[in-house]
């Protein structure tokens, strides 16, 4: 499942949704999933709502639905977990189409489809309209320690470097004679992996002695380049208050 | 294994968010008590080469591909806490950015996947060492029985997170069974990956590997080439032992834990479900009376079952690719 992360996650623009504050933007984002993975799944209403304040949010951020539809398709796998689930769950049965279903099976595998549509489409939205820098700037104001967030940095600057290696290994092997078929011929591939990890941790030896040769002393330089408006914060808690209420309506009356 | 938003209770959600976060952070100051201020950028590169590895598709049987998870073989290059915490920057990033797993779920997914992995892969492969040859072959054999007992185990941690956050009522065995089933094929897979490569690392930089540091360098150099064949053999005896032995445990474990969900008011899961009466119901197969006798037979019956459906998937696959494969070897073939 980890598979297909190529593809591109930014999406260039200029809408309000790109333009704002990333520490705004992702706390609204987080306030939204939360609201959603606790919204009862009963509440059917609630997630139509949930549905219709994404929609507004991804039409204000011009981003085509087709975009956020693609990369909807990390979740399939558990799409099809969830297709499974009234056949295997227990409980009382309902009878659709002549075949025995779980009535709770249903209303759970709607549940894991509602919550993990809604749930990824938010990270769309906030991935798709936020630089990487700007969401781990962002991570790093609302107080992750900053340590992961460097981490994480420089994980994102080097991988496109690293998958390169490992293909260009790959792209060797095959020059060779390689032909990849069963786990028994995996073993020059988890050999080049190990090199390939090898190369990595010399090269992180080398951009540290390179840091230290540029004055790094521990600690990374904090750098303000983006002032927070008012404006940012009222729009990001307006869509996050909009989802927290839906929740909590929905939690009261059901 | 990435699970989405809303797969468990809420309240799993903050308890293993709690652990994870807890886990994490002993991680960061083990990390910098052992790398100083080496720690970012060896650990953010180390972290995207265990990206990088997952985006890479292995072979595993006809064509079809697999790709490795990395707990494991992060924590033993690395060291356990290294190890976790570049996994669990990964599997945070991914839900982040990619999409892969739901924001709210990174608790239990940074727990089964980054803390599980690392740790337990970790343990797992040091007692090994204890009964092992302390050679390169040795550890080969360590990393990979490790790293695929590591998958198990983090299968086994998010069955018991079921047991608890059922967001639906599919019952703790079966959940257990599928997860279990399933995982020690993909351990399989884990395990031959995770030893060759820890295998080439060990041959060519033995002292960048954090597992072996203590062992004796000129014994280390002591390599036997080890046949695929046998590798994958032992990889399957592995799995095979382990779960006619694993199931004497888990059987039972899962009574005094249902009865608490039973307290607790879980108890729709407790029901029975639509495969009561299969013959390998509750673990216990019918008709034998030596109650440990039926769990081992049952447990070593869903490996093989898991394993033939497996190899059915891939002979229906083969089968259906042979003809274009046949012709694309005569256009591949020198002249």
């Amino acid at each position: 499942m980890g598979a297909g992360h190529a593809h591109t996650l930014y999406r260039h623009g200029h809408s309000h949704v790109h333009r704002m504050a990333p520490q705004a933007k992702l706390a609204a984002a987080f306030v939204s999933v939360v609201a959603v993975a606790t919204t009862p799944r009963e509440a059917v209403w609630a997630f139509a709502l949930h549905a219709g304040v994404l929609a507004v949010v991804v039409a204000a951020a011009e981003l085509p639905l087709g975009f956020v539809l693609r990369r909807l398709l990390v979740i399939v796998p558990f799409v099809g977990v969830a297709l499974l689930i009234p056949f295997v769950a227990g409980g009382e049965q309902v009878e659709v189409l002549g075949v025995g279903l779980s009535r709770e099976g249903l209303w759970g595998a709607w549940n894991v489809l509602a919550k993990a549509g809604l749930g990824a489409s938010i990270s769309i939205v906030v991935a798709g309209t936020t630089e990487e820098a700007r969401i781990l700037e962002g991570l790093e104001r609302l107080r992750v320690p900053t340590t992961l967030t460097l981490i994480a940095g420089f994980m994102l600057r080097y991988l496109v470097l690293i998958a390169e290696e490992l293909r260009r290994a790959r792209t060797a092997m095959l020059a060779r004679g390689w032909v990849p078929r069963w786990l028994g011929d995996a073993r020059p591939a988890a050999s080049a992996a190990g090199v390939v990890f090898v190369r990595s941790y010399e090269r992180g030896e080398r951009v540290h002695a390179a840091m230290l040769s540029r004055g790094f002393t521990g600690t990374m330089p904090e750098l303000d380049t983006h002032v927070t408006s008012g404006t940012d914060w009222v729009l990001g808690m307006g869509v996050a208050t909009a989802a927290a209420a839906t929740a909590v309506v929905a939690v009261v009356t059901t | 294994m990435h699970a989405p938003d809303g797969f468990l209770t809420a309240g799993t959600a903050v308890a293993t968010g709690a652990i994870s976060v807890g886990a994490i952070g002993v991680s960061l100051r083990q990390a910098r008590e052992q790398l100083g201020d080496k720690q970012v950028p060896l650990a953010g590169i180390s972290a995207a080469f265990i990206f990088a590895a997952q985006m890479f598709n292995f072979p595993v049987a006809a064509g079809t591909t697999g790709h490795l998870l990395g707990g494991a073989l992060a924590a033993i290059l690395l060291g356990p806490a290294v190890g976790s915490l570049i996994v669990a920057v990964v599997v945070i990033v991914q839900a982040l950015l990619f999409a892969d797993g739901g924001v709210t779920a990174l608790g239990y997914n940074v727990l089964n996947m980054a803390v599980v992995t690392a740790f337990g892969g970790y343990a797992i492969f040091r007692a090994l060492l204890r009964v092992l040859p302390r050679t390169a072959t040795g550890v080969v054999f360590a990393s990979g029985i490790a790293a695929g007992l590591s998958v198990v185990l983090s299968a086994t941690a998010f069955s018991l997170e079921w047991l608890f956050g059922a967001s639906f009522p599919v019952p703790f065995d079966t959940v257990f069974g599928a997860m279990v089933g399933v995982h020690l094929l993909i351990g399989v897979g884990e395990g031959v990956l995770t030893g060759f490569a820890v295998g080439a690392v060990v041959a060519a930089r033995p002292d960048l590997v954090a597992g072996v540091r203590d062992l004796d360098r000129t014994a280390l150099r002591d390599r036997t080439s080890i046949g695929m064949r046998g590798f994958a053999l032992a990889g399957l005896l592995v799995s095979l032992l382990f779960a006619t032995v694993v199931s004497q445990f888990a059987a039972p474990a899962p009574d005094g834990l249902e009865r608490v969900a039973q307290d607790t008011g879980f108890d729709a899961a407790a029901e029975d479900h639509a495969l009561a009466d299969s013959p390998f119901a509750d673990y216990a197969t019918a008709g034998l009376g030596n109650e440990p006798l039926s769990l081992a037979v049952a447990g070593a019956a869903g490996v093989v079952i898991t394993l033939a459906v497996g190899l059915g998937l891939v002979a229906a696959v083969r089968d259906r690719g042979s003809a274009g494969d046949r012709a694309g070897d005569r256009q591949h073939s020198p002249t």
